[in-house]
């Protein structure tokens, strides 16, 4: 938490033109809409989270995948001699792109026309859906294949696309799977990571259609190289058969004009390739300045996500080029709260956000209570800050506390943002946005009167020790607390105060001696 | 040297033997102790839990009681990391600049145990005494912000007659958090029962560590367990000597429900 608002104020925020130097968040600006996408959960953390926790399934394969993927990024990020100064790098670049980030968007537009693609501009999830659907429409489709995309969840485009008629059919793996199992994503790089292989199974045996149907072969074993020649199979058909396609982008290069996918199975690659129509939907943060910026992010990435020196695809592309590839290229900006979260200087450093997923997989309450829990498309520390300045704090009000700061996520997150910092952040603006008093806020102002006056605070003190009196020999206090502390005492003994503070006993002893 | 201590409103309150034992070790280190009577809170929890105006007047106070002092000394990591990272940060954003000046002043004058023990006083053997197999738990705040690194070991495998045990899953939280095991109990017991199966599989008979809240959050699960591990703040296991060995009183509830 070494992060000063100091620190991150920059001159120019172009976005945010009336955003105020005190940093809250300026009204003016649009948060993504209700009733679209997926962004707000239907209930609070604490809630979603206790039915998490009695899923003891769930737990272990959460335990099992998130232990081995974090052992998995230490060694390989322990090789690097230069880490720290290409996550220096990494963060430099980022606060830098985002102080001129209208000049970078408008550079890459001109980018991406001059090289025959057509740039759609999208201030929300309602809009960027119907540019979506207006334009599979136009090719006649009723059917996309799409690349493994956080914005196309984000916006909730499958379920717009279905109700205009359109199938989409998600090509990544873990997407197929949450997506066949009619279930929803709960990590942000392995979206099935709740599921594990016997689950997997039984999931492809109940819908994959080569295993429906008289004389279908039902022999699937849960072995995962056999589950991955089922799903082959299955997505090899519609790759061959599809003829628009849509995709979200890692990054975007400003000067070329350039959208990069990086991926590990290279089905993103057939979607990207085969289609003639290409679709890109992205958040106007994903973009780099340079071609250059991408060395320190290709190298951050997929040390950090999967643990892998290099990711196996890298794919680019810009614009069309005849007779190769998709002849038909559209790219949706897409904004949906973003510039809002821009406008607030110390939380805009979530959208430095490279979706690598460490914090996800090093965090203690992530790993407990599972990506449901968080409500969101976005789970796990980064989402904890990313929806609720997305949505407005008040939507996702419950996440910011979805933490117990012990800042495992600032110390692996590639790009250094300090989550901890724009968590305790985001709870001063909820907070702050109460018109009506709480019993909590009533407690904790009296508590902060008598903590700034040392004679109330003797009291306050005397009182704690008073109950100690009232308890000695009854198991009821203070051990059992009223609510909410109730809920402390309900797995933990509290101790009991002493007679005597040591302040008190000290100046007893020591008399006049300050 | 003469070194004023700040208790830590958690510390004063609840368990005052943690202050005690850190006098004490002080003195017998050969330095003079002050405990400004004006100290109350660092301001930590209100930050925590969203009320960052209502702890600009508790850092305030802050700053007042300890205004004079030369050298501070805290037996708790996270007080002292919300002093360092937390205290100028609520104040300047609250437009008190020369105030948050000062708050910088004291935070570089501020230091916890550990690190004033090693890297300020020079020691590592403090001369205690304490027959005991003992596990280490590095609280998050002390790890991740201060930094302590393994000080505080370094002054554990200097107590004669203290076999130190290694704590398996170590650098995870306990999930105490402050006001987080209030607000989400469930998944703070959920950590916490994982704390408490890796100290369990220590055999050790206490569990240390330099923050008297995240002991009080174990060890107050320890005692519901009724397993006969407790917990044991630091200060009090470097503060035991042959002559005196400090009674085992920290986060040990006297009343169990």
């Amino acid at each position: 938490m070494t992060t000063t608002p100091e620190d991150l104020r920059t001159d120019q925020t172009p976005l945010a033109p009336g955003a105020p130097r005190s940093g809250t968040t300026f009204l003016g600006l649009p948060t993504a809409p209700r009733g679209v996408g997926h962004l707000r959960g239907d209930r609070s953390f604490p809630d979603a989270a206790r039915d998490a926790l009695r899923d003891g399934q769930l737990r272990a394969n959460l335990g099992h995948a998130t232990t081995t993927i974090r052992g998995k990024r230490a060694r390989v990020v322990a090789e690097l001699p230069d880490w720290a100064q290409l996550r220096a790098a990494g963060s430099a670049l980022k606060t830098a792109t985002m102080a001129r980030l209208d000049e970078h968007l408008e550079e890459l537009e001109r980018q991406v026309t001059a090289r025959g693609g057509t740039v759609h501009w999208a201030r929300d999830a309602a809009e960027a859906n119907r540019i979506v659907t207006e334009l599979v429409q136009a090719t006649g489709s009723d059917e996309v294949v799409k690349v493994k995309s956080m914005a196309t969840q984000e916006i909730g485009l499958n379920e717009a696309l279905e109700a205009a008629g359109i199938t989409a059919h998600e090509t990544d793996l873990a997407e197929l799977i949450v997506q066949l199992g009619d279930d929803k994503p709960s990590h942000i790089l392995v979206p099935a990571i709740h599921k594990n292989r016997a689950e997997i199974r039984e999931i492809f045996l109940r819908t994959m259609p080569q295993f429906q149907g008289e004389g279908a072969d039902r022999d699937l074993p849960d072995e995962p190289r056999r589950l991955a020649m089922a799903a082959r199979a299955h997505l090899r058909e519609r790759f061959l058969r599809a003829r628009v396609a849509i995709s979200g982008a890692n990054f975007a290069v400003a000067e070329t004009g350039t959208l990069a996918v990086v991926e590990s199975e290279g089905n993103g690659r057939m979607c990207l390739t085969l289609p003639e129509t290409l679709i890109t939907v992205m958040g106007i943060e994903k973009l780099v300045p340079t071609w250059r910026d991408l060395e320190v992010f290709l190298q951050l990435l997929p040390r950090s996500s999967t643990g892998e020196r290099m990711n196996p695809y890298t794919s680019t592309w810009a614009g069309v080029t005849p007779g190769d590839g998709p002849q038909d290229f559209h790219l949706v900006l897409l904004d949906n709260g973003r510039t809002a979260v821009l406008a607030d200087e110390v939380g805009r450093q979530a959208l430095h956000c490279i979706r690598c997923s460490a914090c996800l997989n090093v965090c203690p309450v992530y790993e407990r209570t599972g990506g449901h829990s968080y409500g969101s498309v976005y789970p796990g520390p980064i989402g904890a800050i990313l929806s609720p300045q997305l949505t407005g704090v008040e939507d996702n009000a419950s996440l910011p506390y979805a933490s117990s700061l012990c800042g495992a996520c600032y110390d692996v997150c590639p790009v250094a943002i300090d989550i901890p910092s724009v968590l305790v952040h985001l709870r001063a603006e909820h907070v702050e946005a109460q018109e009506k008093p709480t019993a909590e806020s009533v407690a904790f102002r009296a508590l902060a009167t008598a903590m700034s006056h040392p004679r109330l605070w003797r009291l306050a003190q005397r009182a704690a020790s008073l109950g100690r009196l009232l308890s000695r020999g009854k198991p009821t206090m203070p051990n059992a607390l009223p609510f909410p502390a109730s809920a402390w005492t309900r797995s933990r003994d509290l101790p009991t105060p002493p007679a005597e503070t040591f302040t008190s006993q000290w100046a007893r002893e020591h008399g006049g001696r300050k | 040297m003469r070194v004023a201590l700040f208790a830590t409103c958690l510390v004063d309150t609840v368990v005052p033997q943690v202050a005690r034992a850190t006098a004490a070790l002080l003195e017998r280190l050969g330095h003079e102790v002050v405990v400004p009577s004006g100290q109350a809170c660092c301001g930590q929890m209100h930050v925590n839990t969203g009320y960052r105006r209502e702890a600009v007047p508790i850092v305030a106070n802050h700053l007042r009681a300890f205004a004079g002092a030369e050298a501070i000394v805290s037996p708790s990591g996270s007080c002292v990391a919300s002093i360092h990272h937390q205290q100028a940060m609520v104040l300047r954003r609250a437009g008190e600049h020369a105030l948050a000046d000062e708050a910088e002043a004291l935070a570089a004058r501020t230091y916890e145990l550990s690190q004033f023990l090693v890297d300020v006083l020079g020691v590592t053997d403090v001369g205690a005494y304490y027959p005991h197999r003992v596990t280490y738990h590095p609280t998050c705040h002390s790890l991740r912000l201060l930094k302590v690194g393994d000080r505080p070991l370094q002054l554990l495998r200097a107590v004669r007659g203290l076999e130190l045990v290694e704590l398996p899953g170590a650098e995870s939280c306990c999930g105490f958090g402050g006001t987080f095991s209030v607000k989400n109990a469930d998944t703070s017991t959920a950590m916490l029962t994982d704390k408490m199966a890796n100290v369990l599989s220590t055999h050790a008979e206490v569990c240390t560590a330099g923050d008297a809240s995240c002991l009080m959050h174990i060890g107050g699960g320890l005692s519901r367990l009724r397993s006969g591990t407790r917990t044991v703040h630091l200060a009090e296991i470097l503060a035991s000597t042959e002559d005196a060995v400090t009674p085992h009183q920290t986060t040990r509830p006297a009343v169990t429900a």
